[in-house]
Formats: structure tokens, sequence, C-alpha cells
């Protein structure tokens, strides 16, 4: 059952007054997102059941599994046979999905996966906001690895933000990480679909070798190998074990490095196209706010009230978490030494600002995690006393 | 005379193969690719899944596609292939330790679902590639690194496992008769629906460690001799079934399987959005 209904507007456009996680959904099918396996969690079910009702509608498969390990397991699989997947959870279920999300990683299945955070340890705060998964998001699963972690602030940003998840997962052969949060997730805001015509979908490329000259991790293209679905003759292997160019075991020391290494450049070569950041009048701010998700909400407010006041205050919306915006920091701490961080946690994203920033810098911490969301006022108080 | 196993090995041979001299994985194998072919599938439609130990290092040796997943986790991996295209025909290989103790919620849910999947469980009562700890399907008091003084819980039975779970085909087979077996696995593969293949045999590196069971040739014949037919079974007392195992066809039944299913909701689907789209 759907709690949400669209209408066109005048150019042919989709509209609605939606939750983010419905607007999750909706952006995941115009990106093209034809399996969903999912595990019911608080605050992230809508997602689930939106996609239950709405898949299946375009030709797409839902699948409600037995626990959040096997939810991962089945988007990998069924990412291998060419279709876009996507699951969604919140904490709990994201600890519990690491093993699978390195196995994605080091396999470059692409897939989304949907973090909707909320108050943790353990079951923590189950209807409740925070922001305290990022270092998960980051470092949750075991090994060397790299990640790709997006954090809207809107249900509009929703929208975008899933449809670059799923061409950032299809353009690096990667899982990408759509890092919401409960207040983001249950709210409801304005959206307005793109037409399909004026979306840019990617999609993962596909080899032109033959079956016999086929290697799925061949290097020859680039970093980002190209794809063969299973099914259409490429008989290959994959496995969660180190492996060479064909996709078998070895343990050679330079097939071992050379894969590593290529799993990480294949994403820090390419910072530019996948760090993304809105910075809000940072031009002649004095004063910086750090955020993602949906504290830099408040954070505009913030900017806004203080600017009133005479207070010159700029935002920076670190919009992709993972990788870390690290040039952007150097940039914005060249010329604002007052920095201050606002995530709804006990101080996460601070340790890294922290470290891009301009030695001259004072960065400091403004933080709630008592499962409400953080106002512009406090934001502001913090600031001031700070001063 | 060139048997069809040859025609079905990776073309660049991984090999030698990870498997002990006397391990009953190689006869359970070739029975899979003898199955296939027997199934008159085509090989580029079919998708072998294994999760992790000595057994679920078998797809790496034939030419099909191949998932080699996480710890338990073959039958998440496979289902994802299936409901995805549910064109492919899905195999999992499986271990006794993967399938049945950390993949053990994974095993009865895809019997309930009972998804179009066929899944072999190389069932040797031990885990192998870690060193000897004791499975869930050990029989009580034998032992291992983890049971020295004997194993203290009562084993899964497979087979009665998957049958109450809902599984559409149940069967066990022994590695010691291998064309009974290879029909079994031929049977689960056409029929629609979850099938599960249990597979007696016998770890003779490991096991006999711990066990002092004998040499591969003994265990084997020790085996072959525990085998008894369902038939026969069903006239036999409880004391004289103690320590047999019991091979045969426990539930060959035609419930409705998930993607087939799932295709009618599709159908059902289309029509309604159609309908939405007019609405709007």
């Amino acid at each position: 059952m759907l709690f949400y209904k669209l209408y066109k507007d005048a150019d042919g456009r989709k509209v609605g007054f939606v939750q983010g996680n419905e607007a999750c959904v909706e952006a995941a099918l115009l990106a093209g997102m034809r399996f969903f396996a999912g595990y019911p969690i608080t605050p992230s079910s809508e997602i689930a059941a939106v996609s239950a009702e709405k898949l299946p509608m375009l030709g797409g498969r839902f699948i409600q599994m037995e626990d959040e390990i096997s939810s991962m397991g089945a988007i990998i699989g069924g990412s291998m046979t060419g279709k876009k997947t996507m699951t969604a959870t919140s904490g709990p279920g994201f600890s519990l999905k690491q093993e699978n999300l390195g196995y994605a990683i080091i396999n470059e299945v692409p897939c989304v996966i949907v973090n909707v955070q909320r108050g943790g340890p353990s079951t923590g705060l189950p209807t409740q906001i925070a922001q305290a998964d990022v270092m998960q998001a980051r470092w949750g699963t075991h090994g060397d690895h790299p990640i790709i972690a997006i954090s809207p602030a809107s249900v509009s940003q929703v929208v975008t933000s899933t449809i670059r998840a799923f061409n950032l997962a299809e353009k690096y052969r990667t899982p990408v990480i759509l890092l919401m949060d409960e207040t983001l997730g249950h709210m409801r805001e304005k959206i307005v679909l793109p037409r399909e015509d004026e979306i840019e979908l990617i999609d993962r490329k596909q080899t032109e070798d033959t079956p016999e000259e086929f290697k799925p991790f061949a290097t020859k293209h680039g970093d980002v190998p190209l794809f063969a679905p299973y099914g259409k003759g490429y008989r290959y292997n994959i496995t969660g074990l180190i492996h060479d160019e064909a996709g078998f075991p070895t343990t050679k020391t330079d097939e071992v490095v050379s894969l590593l290494d290529r799993l990480h450049s294949k994403i820090n070569d390419n910072l530019d196209d996948i760090v993304e950041v809105c910075e809000f009048q940072t031009e002649d701010a004095d004063t910086l706010l750090v955020s993602f998700g949906s504290a830099t909400r408040s954070c505009i407010s913030a900017m806004e009230k203080g600017r009133a006041e005479g207070k010159k205050i700029g935002v920076l919306q670190l919009l992709t978490v993972w990788p870390f915006a690290e040039k952007q920091i150097v940039k914005l701490t060249e010329k604002i030494k007052n920095v201050f961080v606002v995530e709804m946690n006990m101080g996460q994203i601070i340790g890294e600002v922290s470290r891009c920033s301009h030695r001259d810098a004072v960065v400091t911490g403004i933080n709630k995690y008592n499962g409400i969301y953080i106002t512009p006022q406090e934001i502001l108080e913090k600031v001031k006393e700070s001063r | 005379m060139k048997s069809a196993i040859h025609d079905y090995l990776r073309p660049k041979k991984k090999f030698p193969h990870v498997w002990c001299p006397g391990c009953g994985h190689g006869i359970i194998l070739a029975s899979i690719v003898r199955a296939i072919e027997a199934a008159g599938k085509n090989r580029d439609e079919v998708v072998v899944v294994s999760g992790i130990g000595c057994s679920s290092r078998a797809p790496v040796y034939v030419d099909f596609s191949s998932i080699h997943s996480t710890h338990g986790r073959a039958l998440t991996f496979a289902t994802g292939v299936k409901v995805a295209n549910p064109k492919l025909t899905v195999i999992v290989i499986s271990g006794d330790g993967d399938g049945m103790a950390i993949g053990g919620n994974h095993f009865i849910h895809a019997c309930r679902r009972n998804i179009d999947l066929t899944m072999i469980v190389f069932n040797n009562n031990i885990y192998g590639m870690t060193g000897g700890q004791a499975s869930p399907t050990m029989p009580q008091g034998d032992y291992a690194s983890t049971a020295p003084f004997g194993t203290l819980e009562r084993p899964f039975d497979v087979c009665k496992l998957a049958n109450a779970s809902g599984a559409n085909f149940v069967a066990r087979g022994v590695v010691t008769s291998p064309i009974p077996l290879e029909k079994h696995i031929k049977k689960g593969i056409e029929k629609k629906g979850f099938s599960v293949i249990d597979v007696a045999e016998t770890c003779p590196t490991i096991y006999n460690f711990f066990n002092k069971t004998g040499n591969p040739l003994k265990m084997m014949k020790d085996l072959k001799a525990k085998a008894i037919p369902v038939q026969k079974a069903n006239t036999m007392t409880e004391e004289e079934l103690k320590g047999k195992i019991v091979t045969g066809v426990f539930a060959d039944r035609y419930y409705p399987d998930f993607t087939t299913s799932y295709d009618k909701i599709i159908m059902d689907s289309a029509k309604r959005s159609m309908k939405d789209e007019e609405s709007i």
C-alpha cells in the first residue's frame, strides 16, 4: 500500500509531497533499479514496502529476505546478472551487512546500500535520529578498501543523490552507500522528479571481448574492469579471495598488491568526479559550519539567523562523505579559520576535518546525540559561546 | 573414453585441486557435472554458487559461471541470481558446516520460499578446511578439535530439516553409489522449486585424525555398509537404524516455486500501473 501519490505537472514531471524514504525508491526506479532485497528495520522499512509495490509494475523484482545478511548477498547475486540492485537498512542491519559489503567491493559488484541512520550502539534509538554510522560506512567491513558514501540533506536531494549513487556504482563498479537518517527518511517535502529525458544514467560498461578472451578483472581498459552478465556465455568465477585478472584465487604477492592498489586507485584517482560538496555563503565567511545529511539544514538556518545579526557564517555540506572532501577543506580553511563541525554523533567526521584543515584553523565540534534533531538556535549558541 | 567431466573442466585448469587423496568431493562434483549434462542444460545458463570450505572450492574447477561467496551465504547470493534472472539454472554447493550451521537459517528459508535452486550438501560431518571442528551433522559422541571429549550435541538430519521446511524435492545419496546420486541431482535440477540433495561422504584426513576411522578405502567401505535405502529402512526398527544412513528420495512435491509465482505478480502489476498512469 502506498501512502503518497504523484501527480504530473504541466511539464510532464511527476510531483508529490513525499517522505525521504519514498523519494529514495522513486529515484532508484528512475535510475534503473530492477531488483531489491531487504529485511524489515526501522526507520528504513518504507523503502522496502514501496519497492515491493512498485518494482513489479516495471517488470522488476522484490524479495523480502530472511535477514540483513541475506539481503546483501541477494543484491550482489542479482547484480551479477546485470541488474541494478539496492537494499535498505539501518544501524543494526548495516552492521550485519558488512562482510558481504566487502565481498561486493573486492568483486567490484555495483549495488546501492541505503542506511537510514538511527541512534546506536546496538538497538539504540530505533525511531530517532543519529548520524553515528559515518565511520562504520567508511571502515565497517574488514580489510583495506575504498568506499563511496553520499549523504543528502533534503527530500529533493534524496532524489538526486539516489540517482547519483546508482550512477557512481555503475561507473566505478563498486557498492555505494546512501547515508540517510531518520529525520530525512520520514519527513515530507515536495519533490519534482526529473523526466526520463532530463537525467543522465550510467550503465556499467560491458565487455566486447569474446568469451575466450574475456577476463573479469582485466585492467587493459583502465582501472574499472568491463562487465559481462551471468547467463550470456561468459563463464567466469568470482571469489572473495584475493584473485587474479581471470577471477581465480591467488597468493602471488604482485597480484595481491596490484588488485588492492587498483581497487583504491579507481576511486582515489577520480575524486573530482566523485566528491561533491555544497557551499553556502562561504565567499565572505569568517566562520564555517561543516556538516552533512539532515544536520546541514539547521546549519543553513543558523547561518541565515547569524547573518541577520551580522555574523559572517558560511556552510559546507559534505554531500559526498566518503571519499572525504580533503581538497575542499584545505582550500576553505586557508581563509576561514573558525571551523565548526556539526554532526549528530559524539564527533566522527570532525577527525577528518581536523586532519585536513589549515594548521591555524580552530576546529570545534557541535554535537547532539540524544535522539532529537539539532536546531539552528543550538548551533548558533555554540558558535557564540566559542568566540 | 573421454567423459563429460573433462569437457566441463575449466579450460585453464586450476589444478591441482585443494582436496586430499581419498576425499569424496571429486565424486560428488563429477556427479553434479554429469547430472547437469543429463538434464540437458545449456552451460552458459548455469550458475554455480558456493560458500566457504573445502567443498565450496568446487565451482572453481568447473566451466560454469560461478560465485565463490562468503561463509554460509551461498543460498543468499544464489537467491539473488535466480530472482534477478529466473531463466538461469542455479546450483548451490555447500558443506555441512557452511550450509547447516552458519548458513542454517538461509537453508530453512530457501526451503520455505521454495525458490527454484538445487542445493547439494557435501556432508562429511566435520569442518575440514579449518582443521576439524565439530559440525552440526557430526554424530553425537564423535571427536573433533573442538570436541576433544566427544561432541555433546545431536546432529541435524539434513533431509528431515528440508522436508519439514517445505522443499519440493529432498533426497540423500552417498559417494559410494554415484549412479543413484547423479540421478537424484538430475531430478533436483529438473524439479521446479527448491531441491536438496544431501550427500553422505568421508573426510579421510581430518575425520580420521580425530576418530581413527581408518584409511580412505576402509572409510568408504564402512560408509557403504551404513547406507540403507529408504524402502528397506521403512521396514526396520529405530534400534536397527542406529548408525545407519538412510538414502533415497524423501520428498517429491509440486508446490509453486517463488519466481514462477512472482511472474504472475508482474503480469498483474503491469496492468495496474497502466491504470494508474491514466488517472494521473
